[in-house]
């Protein structure tokens, strides 16, 4: 009889607390709002993308997750046209540059708020620019604020690096005047970038968006970042649940050009590629970014539709010049006859067919053809294995070792399986009498450490651009980064020929006049090779059929506000 | 702990007390000879022996049996986003996403996984023994303190053990087989531990020890040949399962760096991504690692209903 | 029976003890050391030595040891390197994930794994009965991933019968308190979130329990058959009882005692299991934050899961124990 009453006391027990805790728990949803409307327009539209976010403010970012979220929050001064690399009005309405190319003049956009009710006006453009220009400590280091530092250069605390900013001024509302250091090739279009996006002051202030914790590599963001940020665009942030990997943001009824097509936009992080595919497949998401090649057919038989980008990007080898201190490259690569080796290796062709989308094509230089300053009258260097050993033989490096860094766990629209590409680029490379020796990284932040300290002697990398300008390619890559050498990545070569070109379309304030200039710089870089060029690969977004609206960016720099579901 | 395997320990103490009572002549062979008996008769034993030979020729003999190079990239030029040549001439269960040779790569691959397989089985079971050896024949405190390290591992769930000590050890095969041959010691440890404990008991034991027979003697000469049939039996079954986890933890990344070379698990993953218009390159190599785990799975079963006087078919 | 709990509680201490001195060990000796595992390829000297000071990595090892001690009885198990968060807040929002996966497992496992096994021991030598042996044993040998995989094909793509990944159809806007979903949907009284978070458990969870379910089968399997023929049972069939009675009362009370040790078991290979399904279905649960780690490098928060799962694994035995104590009273005599 014993286990009787104690049974009882147990079952009461636990009812009274289920009991209460029903009691306790109700529902925090909004009667009024209740499931997905089926109306006109609005309704949610979940995207699904390769990776979490970092934060968003995109003053510290440089990741594509994060833009992705921050462009349908923030605006910028300028934008870009949807669907091209061309510069249009954002909030600043117009623009006046000096003779000098030193003052640009905005007229800004009236009747505009941020999220938070603050006026947008010329002193909150000024207040952002100095902001970014003021960053000290762990805000202006290499990990934090990078676009800054590879556009404007250095800040107010760093006098010893040239900064491209002088100053910026209000003369009254709707007037801001921004004056730079030196012409550049760079201006206005860089005001474009995400990472240049004009925030809300007083939200700045009131969240301590400076104050960055952790060590070194290891931040840790601020409470603006991670839960308050306020810009002017048609979404605003609603909320981040870290734990599913799900960002939401949601329509701004205040917004001052067109409503968008949707009440809110949840993205979905979803690292693996084949995972998005199958979530898209059953319904769960209603698009997603970085298509694999070899799912295009699949996805357009099952009435999906895929929206190509035009390949606005470059795939590259990168060789190490052996120049950095601190790094062990293999002295033999500073031969040009074994980096000519390797040039002739590559079998460009059939990567391009075989490994990549349609429409892409093997890269003779560092620009892709639809940019002004790509010359067809550039060095060539065709498969040709045959010609690569006996070029080794001459240097007398046959059987020489490189040491070959590739990606993994990541797709990039110009390398969408690096894995693959490792593998057939190695094949190339021992069938030409070399010996290979792979090490392989996490893309982020393991891999890129690694091989912009210059770490690797060969490795894998590429760039997608930010705007219609060679010198964001050539300049970015090739040009004298202090010293008289390149930068890290390619381990410093010091190439006076390519410098000096490149100096001369940078500084050329007439932009017709650059084009020329950027051809006679790329002969050169083919001349010299410093990498090797691979391949301009198209990449795609895929949504669902019931989709409309969302215009593929060369950029990756897509606006959803004008996307609509059923 | 102890209890949740009580059951299992009672029937591998019986079994080694059976074979322990058996008078010393090579030790336990009319019992292991009436097991072969019925097993030559049992089909389950038969398919199972077949499977694993099979395994073995075809890893054994791979350069003989395969068409092609598995490394080379034969048809790449052929193949397209969206497209990989099936079975043509030369290339009987056609190419995989890099062009090379399927066939080619299975049969290479059945190398890699019998490697594994068997020097992470064997160092774990030599491990596992020396642990257990230790723990049966001394026993008091120095029993208690090798139990108790095999609990700490056991405390780690397999796949997460493997993983840790993959990380530890870096990427490259020989940390693969280092964490699955540790996941692999309690078993064996507690398995000897047991025959340890019931021979020290047996009237032989005691009788070499009344001799002055070294303690070493007895347990070289006496107690491992007589625990032969249930590591053997408990081997095969460990085969099996590290096949298993060397493909688990080639699919998390966790594998050969040298990514090229062929490896059933590594395969299997890398062809989910062609998966809508070549089934194939992941059916195949999956079939590979289900009919070779379940070979050495019925091969060990079988043996272990034959040895095991308790179980009536 | 109280000292019968005391005692297990007792041989807890070392195991855990044993486990928090072997995670520690592991972190150190790391390449690179846990400095460069927390700041990556590029630190400097300086860097690493400041990084050091901070963490107090240069004093004795001892000392090391037991502030790591004392932090994980606080239940700070460190920060992840790669989100910056504290690894307990990352645990307990995606535990509750893996919990829910691991119950539908495990009661798909025993609910269908129990009624076969005895189905096939009591039709022993039929087509049930062979069916059984070769399906348990296919159960083990094939890859939970490639399982997971052609499960998410066949229902979740081809056939759109149930979700294929995820806890939740975001589009669904669901309240959570305890970050159960299915739970949290009953108690808000959102029946559409609780059935959503539901339908998203069950390809997981038949891929996660189908292993279970195997090894269930086959050990009820073999404890029927072996109890069926023990003398007991032949008494209570002379004494006439009948069929049913000679069942419940005899054959399966004392065929469950094996299989609910294996039960305990069990929850070792289902966290495994756990790593691999929840990353095919993008599971948001403990095992999926596991393989990201590995990807990742975020060896803080793989150390600090693994610690923090072990304990839960020799915890959830110890219950187990305890049960099997209270089951079987002569147990609690040895």
């Amino acid at each position: 009889m014993h286990p009787r009453p104690r049974r009882v006391l147990a079952a009461s027990a636990a009812t009274l607390a289920a009991l209460s805790m029903a009691a306790c728990a109700s529902s925090d949803r909004d009667e009024s709002g209740g499931d997905s409307a089926e109306s006109e327009g609005g309704g949610t539209f979940v995207f699904g993308g390769a990776g979490d976010p970092t934060m968003f403010d995109p003053a510290f970012a440089t990741d594509g997750e994060t833009f992705r979220v921050t462009r349908q929050i923030y605006e910028g001064l300028l934008t870009n046209e949807p669907g091209t690399a061309d510069l249009a009005p954002a909030l600043a309405e117009s623009y006046e540059v000096s003779e000098d190319g030193l003052t640009y003049t905005f007229a800004l956009r009236e009747g505009v708020t941020f999220h938070d009710g603050t006026d947008f006006n010329a002193d909150a453009v000024c207040f952002n620019f100095d902001r970014w220009y003021n960053f000290e400590g762990l805000a202006a280091s290499p990990a934090a604020s990078e676009y800054w530092q590879n556009n404007f250069g250095g800040f107010a605390s760093t006098p010893d690096v040239p900064s491209l900013y002088a100053g910026c001024e209000a003369p009254d509302e709707t007037t801001a005047v921004l004056t730079l250091t030196e012409t550049t090739s760079k201006f206005p279009a860089v005001l474009a970038l995400p990472s240049f996006a004009i925030q809300s002051p007083t939200a700045l202030e009131q969240y301590a968006a400076d104050e960055l914790g952790g060590n070194g590599d290891a931040l840790t963001y601020t409470e603006y970042g991670l839960e308050h940020p306020t810009g002017t665009g048609p979404f605003r942030f609603d909320s981040w649940d870290q734990g599913n990997g799900e960002v939401t943001i949601v329509k701004n009824d205040d917004y001052w050009g067109d409503a968008p097509g949707v009440d809110e936009i949840v993205f979905r992080s979803i690292p693996d590629g084949n995972t998005r595919r199958q979530e898209l497949q059953a319904g769960s998401i209603d698009g997603y970014d970085l298509v694999a090649p070899a799912d295009y057919q699949t996805l357009e038989d099952g009435g999906f539709q895929v929206l190509p980008r035009d390949p606005f990007n470059i795939l590259y080898l990168g060789m190490n010049g052996g120049g950095i201190e601190g790094t062990s490259a293999n002295p033999a690569l500073q031969d040009i006859r074994v980096r000519q080796a390797i040039a002739h290796a590559i079998d460009r062709d059939t990567i391009v067919s075989s490994l990549l989308p349609e429409g892409a094509e093997a890269a003779i230089e560092f620009v892709p053809p639809a940019v002004d300053g790509w010359t067809e009258d550039v060095t060539t260097y065709d498969y040709d294995p045959a010609r690569s050993q006996a070029l080794l033989a001459e240097a007398g490096a046959a059987g020489t070792t490189l040491r070959f860094y590739y990606p993994t766990a990541v797709s990039r629209p110009y390398l969408p399986d690096p894995g693959a590409m490792y593998e057939v680029i190695s094949k190339n490379l021992t069938d030409a009498g070399f010996t290979v020796e792979p090490v392989s990284l996490p893309w982020n932040p393991d891999y890129l450490d690694a091989v912009q300290a210059g770490a690797a002697d060969v490795h894998l990398l590429g760039w997608t651009g930010d705007y219609n300008d060679a010198y964001n390619f050539i300049g970015t890559f090739f040009a004298d980064a202090g010293g008289g050498k390149m930068k890290a990545e390619f381990g410093g070569w010091s190439a006076p020929e390519v410098f000096s070109a490149l100096a001369a379309g940078d500084s050329e304030p007439d932009t017709e006049a650059r084009g020329p200039l950027y051809e006679q710089a790329n002969v050169a870089i083919m001349d010299f090779l410093p990498a090797v060029p691979i391949s301009h690969a198209p990449n795609a977004l895929v949504v669902a059929e019931n989709v409309d609206g969302l215009i593929p960016s060369p950029l990756s720099a897509e606006d959803f506000s004008t996307v609509t579901v059923g | 702990m102890t209890a949740s395997l009580g059951n299992r320990r009672e029937r591998i103490d019986a079994l080694a007390a059976r074979a322990g009572q058996v008078p010393d002549d090579g030790g336990g062979v009319s019992l292991t000879r009436s097991a072969f008996r019925r097993l030559r008769r049992d089909p389950v034993a038969i398919l199972g022996a077949v499977i694993v030979v099979l395994f073995l020729l075809v890893a054994v003999f791979a350069p003989w049996l395969a068409p092609r190079d598995p490394l080379e990239q034969a048809l790449l030029s052929e193949v397209r986003q969206g497209f990989i040549p099936g079975a043509r001439e030369g290339f009987p269960l056609g190419v995989d996403q890099l062009g090379r040779d399927e066939l080619s790569r299975l049969i290479y691959g059945s190398r890699q996984s019998l490697m594994i397989g068997v020097i992470s089985t064997v160092l774990g079971a030599a491990a596992g023994m020396a642990l257990g050896v230790l723990a049966g024949a001394f026993g008091g405190w120095v029993d208690t303190v090798v139990m108790r390290f095999v609990d700490i591992i056991l405390s780690i769930p397999g796949l997460l053990m493997a993983i840790s000590i993959s990380v530890l050890l870096g990427q490259n095969q020989y940390a693969l087989m280092i964490a699955i041959a540790v996941t692999q010691v309690p078993v064996f440890a507690r398995l000897l531990r047991g025959s340890m404990l019931a021979q020290r008991d047996s009237d032989y034991a005691v009788a070499a020890k009344a001799l002055g027979v070294k303690p070493s003697r007895i347990v070289l000469g006496h107690v491992l040949p007589n625990s032969l049939s249930p590591v053997i039996v408990q081997a095969t079954l460990s085969l099996a399962t590290a096949i298993i986890e060397a493909a688990a933890l080639s699919y998390l990344g966790l594998g050969d760096p040298n990514i090229g070379r062929p490896e059933w698990g590594a395969m299997l993953s890398n062809a989910q991504a062609v998966l809508s218009f070549r089934p194939q390159l992941a059916i195949y190599p999956a079939l590979c690692i289900i009919v070779v785990a379940l070979g050495f799975t019925l091969l060990g079963e079988s043996l272990r209903e034959a040895l095991d006087p308790k179980f009536r078919r | 029976m109280l000292r019968f709990i005391v005692r297990r509680l007792v041989q807890l201490v070392p195991i855990l003890l044993g486990l928090s001195v072997l995670l520690f060990a592991w972190l150190r000796a790391l390449p690179g050391g846990p400095a460069q595992a927390a700041l990556g390829e590029r630190a400097t000297p300086e860097d690493i030595a400041r990084y050091n000071e901070v963490f107090g990595l240069d004093q004795p090892v001892l000392v090391q040891y037991g502030k790591f001690v004392g932090r994980a009885l606080q239940l700070d198990f460190g920060t992840s390197s790669r989100t910056g968060r504290a690894v307990t807040t990352e645990f307990l929002e995606r535990f509750p994930g893996t919990v829910e996966l691991t119950i539908f497992a495990m009661v798909f496992a025993i609910g269908v794994g129990i009624p076969l096994g005895y189905l096939a021991a009591r039709k022993h030598g039929s087509w049930i009965d062979s069916t059984s042996v070769i399906g348990s044993l296919l159960g083990v040998a094939i890859p939970v991933f490639f399982l997971a995989y052609l499960l998410r094909l066949a229902f979740a793509v081809e056939l759109g019968w149930l979700p294929g990944s995820g806890r939740q159809d975001v589009r669904i806007d669901a309240t959570h308190i305890s970050n159960f979903y299915v739970l949290d949907g009953l108690l808000t009284r959102e029946w559409d979130a609780a059935w959503d978070a539901l339908q998203h458990l069950v390809l997981p969870g038949i891929a996660l329990g189908t292993i279970p379910l195997a090894i269930i089968v086959r050990i009820t399997r073999a404890s029927v058959l072996e109890v069926v023929n023990e003398d007991y049972v032949r008494t209570a069939n002379a004494k006439g009882l009948a069929a049913k009675t000679v069942r419940q009362r005899h054959i399966i009370r004392n065929a469950l005692l094996p299989v609910s040790t294996t039960i305990g078991l069990q929850t070792g290979l289902l966290l495994s299991g756990a790593v691999l399904t929840e990353t095919v279905f993008a599971f948001g649960g403990v095992g999926s934050a596991l393989a990201d780690a590995i990807a990742n490098r975020d060896y803080a928060l793989l150390q600090g899961f693994i610690l923090i799962l072990a304990i839960v694994y020799v915890v959830a035995n110890l219950l187990v124990d305890i049960s099997y104590g209270l089951l079987d009273p002569r147990v609690r005599v040895r």
